[in-house]
């Protein structure tokens, strides 16, 4: 049958890591001008109706995800009754005949009588080996012992692992959803704006950021970043939490993360205006929308804004401060102060002249808001993962056997033999450390 | 003293074990092998001092974290780790020889964090992205996870080299049997395969309580992924499907060309959030 074959899963695997590499090279979740800015309307045709700007949400790939999973239910269905069947047999059978032609197969003669030895290899093994069976026949005593049956199901949940985790991954792509949220310092708010989509979400709670606060390293390099968050319920304060990269707000089933932060307006800020043909020189505090007179009643200064990336040229030059002269001669410019380049605004040449003395820092945070009902699946799916990849390799069903024959004068004759499903290595070394006990109560 | 003198001490004693080793080979002569092996030793002492006391010295700067946080330090454990594991495996299995193709690998990771100019040595301050538990549990497992890969690609290597009738007039001729390299192979893409797992699923944990996602398609976690299916083809085809040999020793030279490219290739050509390491 068809997805009951090894060569699909090959064939399904080297087809998910081919088309992999796609979504690693080519912008994803891009905008439209972004593709034809990069790759020219001809391609980006392609990329459309090839969905390659979101592949990993792609019909054809989730598709080729399906098959595999078809494919790892179909053969697991389809091997289990028979490995079953070896993991829990009706009655375990000695078959000494089995270890013959086995290559760590070791041989030696001891000094003990047949019984007597039976007694010390049977303890021996029994502490090594598992749980000791006997058989006897014409030739001698065989002492046999196993363990490691049920790793044998090791792979089986290896493959259910797989399972669990898309089923958590399309849980969570079903009802859960990534959304990015703004908060300036003192503002609240309910609605969340989703990631992809951009469409509003409501939450079942109210946040309110009360403070941010940013600390950096000598370097300059920002060491921590930190926000006050008080979750509300009907105007009720619930609890107040600080979050930082790395440890998050849980509440309601909805995660709250510090993704970044920014500056934003500040409540005020000190102007210097300067007259340059009067030579007057005043000095402002003015709050953020609010106007100031000009020197010699010449008009009003408006502080308008501020941008946290005043774009000048090409060139970022970093926070800036927007204003706006308006003369009575009838002139109105906007003008832009950037904060790094005190003497900028004498650039314009005009009567008057803007420069930014000093200003408190405020700060919005950059929050991440998600809500992913799927994890407890995904993370019970990495967790059979791990035990299931630790069985599967390392753990082997293994079993030893030894062969006694009465031999002349007192003497017995031993061979040791053993055989695994899996990794030779650990049974060649069970099987040589029996040896050497043994030949050590046998005194030899 | 101090961890950059220890750790460039390490980068030359491993070039001498890889002198040795490849000495060995060339020469047939197993004494040099021998040799070889212990030398290996002293550098992963070196190594492994060099390390600690890079930690240390981040604590006397008043930084304090593990030294896994930029390409140099990764690099300096990556070299830790491959020394490590292909040391147990020599211990394990006797076999000398085999170190031919992999010492020169622990020697080109340190190496490398040595000599090229745009990897810097400086200890610097962790950015607020890194600092977690997790930094630690999910640095050492991907390491270990490339360390078996880079021994089994050494491994694999041999296949192309080691004649088929492999008579006693050859100059290869001191290779390991070809089931022993088999074998060999094998466990290393196992121990791999079960440490590049678990590096995967801590970082995908720690990822859901730094950025919120458990997954996001990055091109880190994507070319993971890619590394992870290769190898999983590999046992696939090795264990359901029989394949063995040269055959088999392709699959696993591709699978660490994916570990490169995951270690190296994402940070230099693509752009995402792991941009550290």
């Amino acid at each position: 049958m068809f997805f009951a074959s090894v060569k699909l899963t090959v064939y399904t695997l080297v087809l998910l890591a081919l088309t992999s590499i796609i979504g690693t090279v080519l912008l994803q979740n891009g905008s439209p001008e972004a593709y034809i800015r990069l790759y020219g309307p001809g391609l980006y045709n392609m990329i459309q109706v090839l969905h390659l700007d979101r592949m990993y949400q792609a019909w054809w790939f989730l598709l080729l995800m399906v098959v595999l999973c078809v494919n790892i239910v179909v053969c697991s269905i389809d091997r289990l009754s028979a490995t079953w069947k070896i993991i829990f047999p009706k009655n375990i059978s000695v078959n000494p005949r089995r270890f013959e032609k086995v290559k760590n197969r070791q041989q030696f003669e001891c000094h003990l009588p047949m019984d007597r030895f039976a007694q010390q290899a049977k303890q021996i093994l029994a502490g090594r080996a598992g749980k000791v069976m006997e058989k006897t026949d014409e030739t001698g005593l065989f002492l046999y012992a196993e363990k490691g049956r049920w790793s044998r199901l090791g792979v089986y949940v290896v493959h259910a692992s797989v399972l669990m985790l898309l089923t958590g991954a399309l849980i969570g792509s079903a009802l859960g959803f990534k959304a990015n949220l703004r908060l300036d310092e003192g503002q609240t708010a309910d609605t969340v704006f989703n990631a992809y989509t951009r469409l509003p979400i409501k939450l079942p709670f109210t946040v309110r950021c009360n403070d941010f606060q940013v600390k950096f390293y000598d370097t300059g390099a920002p060491d921590e970043f930190k926000s006050s968050l008080t979750i509300l319920e009907n105007n009720q304060e619930i609890f107040t939490e600080d979050i930082l990269v790395n440890h998050p707000l849980r509440y309601k089933g909805i995660n709250i993360f510090q993704a970044s932060y920014g500056a934003t307006t500040p409540d005020e800020a000190v102007f210097e205006i300067t007259d340059n043909e009067t030579g007057t020189v005043e000095t402002h505090t003015i709050k953020n929308a609010d106007a100031v007179p000009l020197p010699s009643g010449a008009g009003n200064f408006i502080f308008e804004g501020f941008l946290p990336h005043y774009n000048f040229n090409g060139h970022n030059l970093g926070e800036a401060f927007i204003g706006r002269l308006d003369t009575t001669n009838g002139n109105n410019v906007q003008i832009v102060l950037p904060t790094r380049f005190p003497t900028f605004d004498k650039m314009r040449k005009g009567r008057f002249t803007v420069e930014v003395k000093s200003w408190d820092h405020a700060y919005y945070t950059g929050l991440q808001v998600t809500k992913d009902p799927g994890v407890p699946f995904v993370y019970t799916g990495f967790l059979l993962m791990i035990i299931g990849c630790w069985v599967t390799f390392f753990v082997s069903h293994q079993s030893v056997c030894i062969g006694l024959e009465q031999a002349g004068s007192g003497n017995t004759r031993v061979w040791v033999a053993g055989r695994a499903n899996r990794n030779a290595q650990s049974t060649n070394l069970t099987v040589k450390k029996l040896v050497k006990e043994l030949k050590d109560v046998s005194g030899k | 003293m101090n961890s950059s003198l220890l750790l460039s001490a390490a980068t030359f004693i491993y070039a001498l074990a890889s002198v040795f080793y490849i000495g060995s080979f060339s020469f047939k002569k197993q004494a040099f092998a021998r040799l070889g092996f212990w030398v290996i030793v002293i550098g992963l002492v070196a190594n492994t001092c060099g390390i600690l006391l890079r930690w240390l010295e981040s604590y006397q700067m008043g930084y304090g974290h593990a030294p896994f946080s930029n390409m140099y330090e990764s690099l300096v454990f990556f070299s830790w780790t491959a020394a490590a594991l292909y040391v147990f495996v020599e211990f394990k299995y006797k076999e000398s020889i085999i170190g031919v193709f992999v010492s020169p690998l622990i020697f080109l990771g340190i190496a490398y964090a040595s000599f090229d100019p745009s990897i810097t040595s400086k200890i610097t301050p962790l950015i607020p992205a890194l600092k977690s538990n997790w930094l630690i549990a999910h640095v050492i497992t991907c390491f270990l996870g490339y360390a078996g890969f880079a021994l089994a690609f050494g491994f694999s290597f041999m296949y192309f080299i080691k004649p088929k009738d492999a008579g006693t007039k050859s100059l290869f001729a001191k290779l390991p049997e070809w089931d022993v390299i088999d074998e060999l192979t094998y466990q290393m893409i196992v121990f791999g395969f079960l440490f590049l797992t678990i590096g995967i699923i801590t970082g995908s944990v720690w990822a859901n309580s730094a950025w919120g996602k458990y997954w996001s398609w990055d091109p880190k976690e994507t070319w993971s992924l890619i590394t992870w299916f290769i190898y999983a083809i590999f046992l696939h085809l090795r264990l359901m499907r029989g394949w063995h040999g040269k055959k088999l020793a392709i699959v696993s030279i591709i699978g660490f060309l994916g570990v490169l490219f995951t270690y190296f290739g994402v940070n230099f050509f693509l752009s995402g959030l792991h941009s550290y390491a």
